[in-house]
């Protein structure tokens, strides 16, 4: 990358880096205690929280947090738990109905927005809005629209002599309807990652295809693509990370006294009731163990699979 | 010059903020003897009803500071059980049926029952007996009755005297309602006479119990759900919107809640809890339109009512000055200033009047009359498991995709499941 390359035999990197260190033993202590705040905080506030979950999930849930060691009993039980398979079937399938979705959008609006248009800052402000939005102010304002008889959307419809759909409320699309709400609010964020992905792409590419005669399609897909594919996995890992924890929008657009939730309730959903309503913090470990194994299989696949396609130059 | 006096005026200010802050901090210091103690509640509604009580114990006991801790209902509990766990939990704090059983058996409530039987000023017989019943655990009693609260018929005015049919009143048997919710119903115009609600305590509850079915036996070891008159009283509410169409559906009602409808004059009558009123008095539509009645009978009379109670933690550090508070939250004086202030119905009995006239143009006496027949809300130790199961198979069976009698036995056998594990 920097045009020059030391080449050094390896035993004298060795040597030098052993000197470089006794050297500055002073320095390495500074950085240790520079960093030691996010380090305690990480600890304190994510990894011990993580052993403890796992921890929990082998005990059985008493008051006050008294947890009683049971062993594998929560991880037999859950096997057999048929809202626990619901949920994450629902939750594998808002992945599929939400990512691919919001990822072209906003490699569509990345794209027109790094173009030389008119208002560009007033449009990526707009695109940007919803990720600044109060998300529960978002889930209110989709329950109005998808409201059957009252909300605007099928208002709209009706003026075309559409009747529509419940949309909060039909079994079948009601999982469909908040994967609508993801899309939208997320394609802002993505969008401003493949802008910056984008704008690092140097000009001189596009100039000498142009001498070449490329036509528009060609230079996407043969230089903007390839070149923009280390963000782009990036953005979607990150995607299907958040989609497959999501439970803010199953609570606040499906709520509660809707017989739509047996299809929208998701694994952080399930969560959620099985510690905080049904009171078994333990059981509801289990549940979130089992995603954390879903999510690092996930992404380890992820990880395999870009080697095929996503070019580091 | 003047940026001179500015400066001037500022320092001013803040020497003088700082005189004030030290003096009230002398103030303070110079009563001697002054204890203070936490109250936590979760209802932002009563706040200033619960403030005027403590300002007159406070009157009463220059000891004793009293401070109010307002949360919502569902950050009170994480928050409590937080506290408890970690030994630090308010001194005086409202306690729920639902929860009462986990606190009690823990040991983390004082069992102030014993020191109510032997003060002179105070009897249990002064509140109603089921909210009593509901904090004891074992024999002993571990809270004092702060108020209670009945499910009432609400109905609205204009559309019964629109269609020359006379209001509902005690005489109404849930036939006479179906009646009258036929010729209400506008399906067209998008009207309903009822809403067969898909809640427990303000909704199925009621029905179920004047069908004269059951949701928990009396030593609370068998669910009720698959008794026949059970199932019978959730087929008429099923019916209700299915059959009769007299409903709004459960969909439609998960879009826009009964009470929204209801204040959207699209409603004619649904069954609604008291501690709605002030909701209810505060729209601008219902505040005109509506009014309460019983509800109606069946095979019997019924309305589920549940009550709130003030504890004692069992942790604190000033047992005698807690004790004292909450001993005058149970005094006739301290419920005739809750009355008044309109948010819940007091508990001791013959205090009511007041909250009656806090809303004149309803008839409130409707939730107090039923408390003679009323059924205490039927929860057990394990109630939160077993009711979230109840809940989400009532949706299922209220939109029709399970079937009554399945559904009903299905709610039985999760409940009868979990209460077996209560022993």
């Amino acid at each position: 990358m920097l045009g020059i390359e030391v080449r050094e035999r390896p035993s004298i990197l060795k040597d030098r880096k052993k000197k470089y260190f006794r050297k500055n033993k002073g320095n390495y202590a500074w950085a240790y205690f520079m960093i030691a705040p996010t380090l305690i905080g990480l600890f304190i506030l994510n990894i011990w929280p993580i052993i403890q979950t796992i921890y929990l999930s082998f005990c059985s849930s008493g008051d006050f947090g008294k947890f009683i060691w049971m062993g594998g009993g929560n991880y037999v039980k859950i096997l057999t738990d048929r809202t626990f398979w619901q949920a994450t079937v629902n939750t594998f399938l808002f992945v599929l109905l939400s990512v691919p979705g919001a990822i072209c959008l906003s490699l569509l609006t990345a794209g027109l927005l790094n173009s030389k248009i008119k208002g560009k800052a007033l449009y990526r402000t707009i695109y940007f809005l919803p990720v600044v939005a109060a998300p529960a102010a978002i889930a209110m304002v989709w329950r109005w629209l998808y409201n059957k008889e009252y909300g605007l959307i099928n208002h709209m419809l009706l003026f075309f002599g559409i009747q529509g759909p419940g949309w909060n409320t039909d079994p079948g699309i009601a999982l469909a309807s908040i994967a609508i709400v993801a899309i939208w609010s997320s394609v802002g964020y993505n969008m401003i990652i493949l802008l910056a992905g984008l704008q690092n792409i140097p000009k001189s590419y596009y100039e000498a295809a142009d001498i070449d005669g490329a036509n528009p399609f060609r230079k996407y897909f043969s230089i903007t693509l390839p070149l923009l594919s280390p963000t782009l996995f990036f953005v979607i890992v990150l995607s299907v990370m958040r989609a497959l924890k999501q439970f803010d929008l199953v609570y606040m657009i499906t709520g509660i006294q809707n017989p739509a939730i047996r299809q929208t309730r998701t694994l952080v959903y399930y969560f959620f009731e099985r510690g905080f309503e049904m009171d078994d913090k333990a059981y509801a470990s289990v549940i979130i163990v089992f995603l954390f194994l879903i999510i690092m299989l996930v992404t380890w696949f992820q990880f395999i699979i870009q080697k095929k396609w996503v070019y580091y130059n | 010059m003047k940026q001179k006096l500015i400066l001037f005026l500022v320092l001013a200010i803040a020497l003088n903020t700082m005189a004030f802050a030290g003096g009230q901090k002398e103030a303070k210091s110079t009563v001697k003897g002054t204890m203070a103690i936490s109250y936590a509640i979760w209802d932002r509604n009563q706040a200033p009803g619960m403030q005027a009580i403590i300002e007159r114990f406070e009157e009463l006991n220059p000891d004793i500071k009293v401070s109010l801790e307002v949360s919502t209902w569902s950050d009170y509990w994480t928050r409590l059980e937080a506290a408890a766990t970690g030994g630090a939990m308010p001194d005086v704090f409202w306690m729920h049926a639902n929860h009462i059983r986990k606190y009690a058996e823990n040991n983390m409530l004082l069992p102030i029952g014993v020191r109510v039987k032997a003060d002179p000023d105070l009897d249990y017989s002064n509140y109603p007996v089921g909210v009593t019943k509901v904090y004891e655990i074992g024999g002993v009693n571990y809270a004092i009755p702060k108020d209670f609260d009945t499910i009432g018929l609400c109905y609205n005015k204009r559309m019964f005297e629109a269609a020359g049919i006379s209001y509902p009143d005690s005489s109404w048997d849930w036939n006479k309602l179906l009646d009258v919710a036929k010729q209400l119903t506008n399906e067209s115009k998008g009207i309903y006479g009822f809403a067969a609600k898909a809640s427990n305590q303000s909704g199925y509850y009621n029905i179920i119990y004047e069908f004269g079915g059951y949701v928990l036996n009396e030593d609370k070891t068998k669910s009720g759900f698959d008794q026949p008159e059970t199932i019978e009283a959730i087929q008429f509410w099923h019916d209700l919107i299915h059959k009769h169409h007299v409903s709004p559906t459960i969909e439609q009602m998960a879009d826009t809640k009964a009470r929204n409808i209801f204040s959207s004059k699209k409603l004619a009558m649904y069954t609604m809890g008291s501690w709605r009123v002030t909701g209810l008095a505060n729209n601008e539509v219902t505040k005109e339109v509506a009014d309460i009645a019983v509800l109606p009978k069946m095979r019997t009379r019924a309305s589920i009512y549940n009550g709130l109670g003030n504890s004692i933690a069992a942790s604190t550090k000033h047992p005698e000055e807690a004790w004292r508070f909450v001993k005058f939250l149970g005094t006739k004086e301290a419920n005739i200033i809750q009355a008044e202030s309109g948010a819940a119905i007091p508990a001791f009995k013959g205090t009511q009047e007041p909250w009656f006239n806090f809303r004149p143009n309803f008839n409130l006496k409707a939730f107090v009359e039923m408390l003679d027949y009323g059924v205490p809300y039927p929860t057990s130790k394990t109630g939160p498991k077993w009711v979230k199961f109840e809940s989400e198979m009532m949706l299922q069976i209220l939109s029709g995709k399970v079937g009554v009698e399945e559904g009903c036995r299905q709610i039985a056998a999760e409940t009868n499941k979990w209460l077996a594990t209560e022993k």
